[in-house]
């Protein structure tokens, strides 16, 4: 454990993460107001000491209700992740395993979901399934199949080639349990460290979505809905546009540091993909 | 070369194709039919399905979407059932907005990254370096569209120098509406910065290590043109490839800055089409968009293989 909390980008990117999930885990117990809890006499305040980071236009406290969107962006983070995991891995160690016509359609198929530009497609998957929480995930999951296809692809081609998965071979394990047993584990550190990036992509492409209104829908708190809102009382309420906002970079920035942080520690030589 | 070139045209034939298919099956499974959206609810059934008969809805899939690759092959297009145009003009007048914003965003882009990742490379592990990247770290991390809003805060809502959003269109006011587009091409600039700086910097301590480097260091060579005239220029066709890559997706990529500005762009537009149900506009803007991102990774392999003879060879 020492050796990773050495590492500078470990140990910053822990402790945002931390602040983040935390955040999330005692919204579910407690929060300052009920996140959803109108107040027609404290509306579009500034931060003050009864609302720490001030109320919207509505008085709902902003600080609940960025708790609350905690909750929201990390579903997110592990929903989409486990969508790119789940099909990404399968597919990318068939794609490995059998090479020929089996890599070659992953391969093709892949390139195809790279050249839609992303950002658009979500918006068009959203918008076809109708905008909702769950369907922005599946429209963000979508895309991360191929990333993890191409990952795990990349990394167990270089082991089915390696000497102790031929003596695996030769002592009478079938494919499939070399696979289970030998090829998995060996790609796990690469997945776990390009799983929390995505992770905090995760959380970026959510919130553009929801800043379009096709994320979570009202009166659900989500960071990037809550930007969108302060946008028409920016000229009275400054402050609405703020704290969102810092709290998407704070929790992208602790992903992303976790991330480069389990790089570092955990496989120095990895092969970047994409 | 020419080999390779034929195997990788051959792959983007198929790879356009079967984005067409995509993107047309894709918008043929959306419910909300056209001829009742252009009617309206009243429109009795009969007259819906002479409509439908018209615009061809009622043919097969097939036979639709050979009669739209047709369409767009001859430069004919498709017609926009909102505006009430040829969706090829909508597309040029509102890519005189997007891409003037792309391109003004890469540049804003490569003037903050290439002289910081040569600095950050050049005093790599020192506080100067460490300062940069915990920038670009940063950059990685923030919302563009939230940089974006934050700009409208400072520079609009408190002092008031632009306005916050709105763009008054080329023939009317030039310098008006290269203003309009700043703020939007600083925040998308400088977010795309932080992923150049973090390369350039990368690609530069590569080349940096190189024996024709430490050859031009020991013949005496002075330290600046060993960097700015040697290992610059190779360090940068990594970055060129990269800034190629970014320039198609930004044309795709500003569709929630022009909602944060306001701008009638190619983003707004098919934003609008969706909401809309303007099925040809988005049917066309999405091939576009796709084709263009395709187009460009292809033209970026090329000028890869062109100067590194080892990739034809895989």
């Amino acid at each position: 454990m020492k050796k990773y909390f050495t590492n500078l980008n470990f140990s910053l990117g822990f402790a945002l993460s931390f602040v983040v999930i935390a955040m999330a885990v005692i919204s579910f117990a407690w929060t300052p107001y009920k996140p959803n809890a109108m107040n027609a006499r404290h509306r579009l305040e500034a931060p003050s000491i009864s609302h720490p980071l001030g109320t919207d236009q509505y008085g709902r406290d902003t600080l609940s209700r960025v708790m609350v969107g905690a909750v929201n962006s990390i579903v997110v983070g592990l929903v989409t992740v486990a969508i790119g995991l789940s099909l990404g891995v399968l597919l990318g160690l068939i794609s490995a395993y059998y090479g020929r016509w089996a890599d070659e359609s992953i391969m093709r198929f892949s390139d195809l979901l790279f050249g839609f530009p992303a950002i658009l497609t979500a918006i068009l998957i959203t918008s076809i399934l109708g905008p909702s929480a769950i369907n922005a995930m599946l429209a963000i999951g979508i895309f991360y199949i191929p990333v993890f296809a191409r990952l795990t692809r990349a990394v167990s081609m270089t082991l089915w080639e390696r000497e102790f998965v031929a003596a695996a071979r030769a002592s009478g394990a079938s494919e499939w349990a070399i696979t289970i047993r030998h090829i998995l584990p060996n790609i796990l550190s690469p997945l776990i460290i390009q799983g929390t990036i995505q992770f905090a992509v995760a959380i970026l492409a959510e919130a553009g979505l929801s800043y379009l209104g096709l994320g979570a829908q009202p009166p659900h708190a989500s960071w990037g809905r809550m930007l969108n809102e302060a946008q028409t009382f920016m000229d009275i309420s400054p402050w609405m546009a703020i704290f969102p906002g810092v709290a998407i970079a704070l929790a992208v920035l602790g992903f992303n540091l976790l991330g480069d942080g389990l790089r570092d520690t955990l496989d120095p030589k990895m092969v970047k993909v994409r | 070369m020419v080999r390779y070139f034929i195997k990788k045209l051959i792959t983007l034939v198929v790879l356009l194709l079967l984005v067409s298919i995509t993107v047309f099956s894709v918008l043929y499974v959306l419910p909300g039919d056209p001829a009742q959206i252009i009617l309206g609810l009243n429109a009795t059934e009969e007259t819906l399905a002479n409509l439908r008969a018209e615009l061809g809805l009622d043919r097969s899939f097939w036979v639709q979407y050979l009669g739209w690759i047709g369409d767009i092959l001859s430069g004919k297009g498709s017609w926009s059932i909102n505006y009430d145009m040829p969706v090829y003009d909508l597309i040029l007048s509102r890519l005189a907005v997007t891409g003037p914003l792309a391109l003004m965003a890469m540049l804003i882009g490569i003037v903050i990254s290439v002289p910081l990742g040569i600095y950050a490379a050049r005093h790599q592990n020192r506080p100067g370096d460490m300062i940069v990247m915990f920038f670009t770290q940063l950059g990685l991390a923030t919302p563009e569209f939230w940089l974006g809003i934050l700009l409208i805060l400072l520079f609009a809502v408190k002092l008031g120098l632009f306005s916050a959003g709105g763009f008054p269109g080329w023939s009317v006011d030039v310098w008006g509406s290269l203003k309009a587009l700043l703020l939007p091409a600083f925040a998308l600039g400088v977010i795309r910065a932080s992923i150049l700086t973090r390369l350039t910097r990368s690609s530069m301590l590569d080349v940096l290590r190189e024996d024709y480097v430490r050859t031009a260091r020991a013949k005496g060579l002075r330290e600046r043109s060993v960097v700015y005239v040697h290992a610059l220029k190779n360090a940068l066709v990594p970055v060129l490839t990269i800034l190629g890559l970014q320039l198609g997706q930004l044309l795709a990529g500003a569709i929630i800055i022009e909602n944060v500005y306001y701008l009638p762009g190619l983003g707004r537009l098919v934003f609008q089409a969706i909401g809309q149900r303007d099925l040809p506009v988005v049917r066309e803007i999405v091939l576009f968009m796709a084709a263009a991102v395709i187009i460009v990774n292809f033209l970026v392999d090329m000028a890869y293989a062109s100067i590194d003879p080892r990739i034809r060879l895989e």
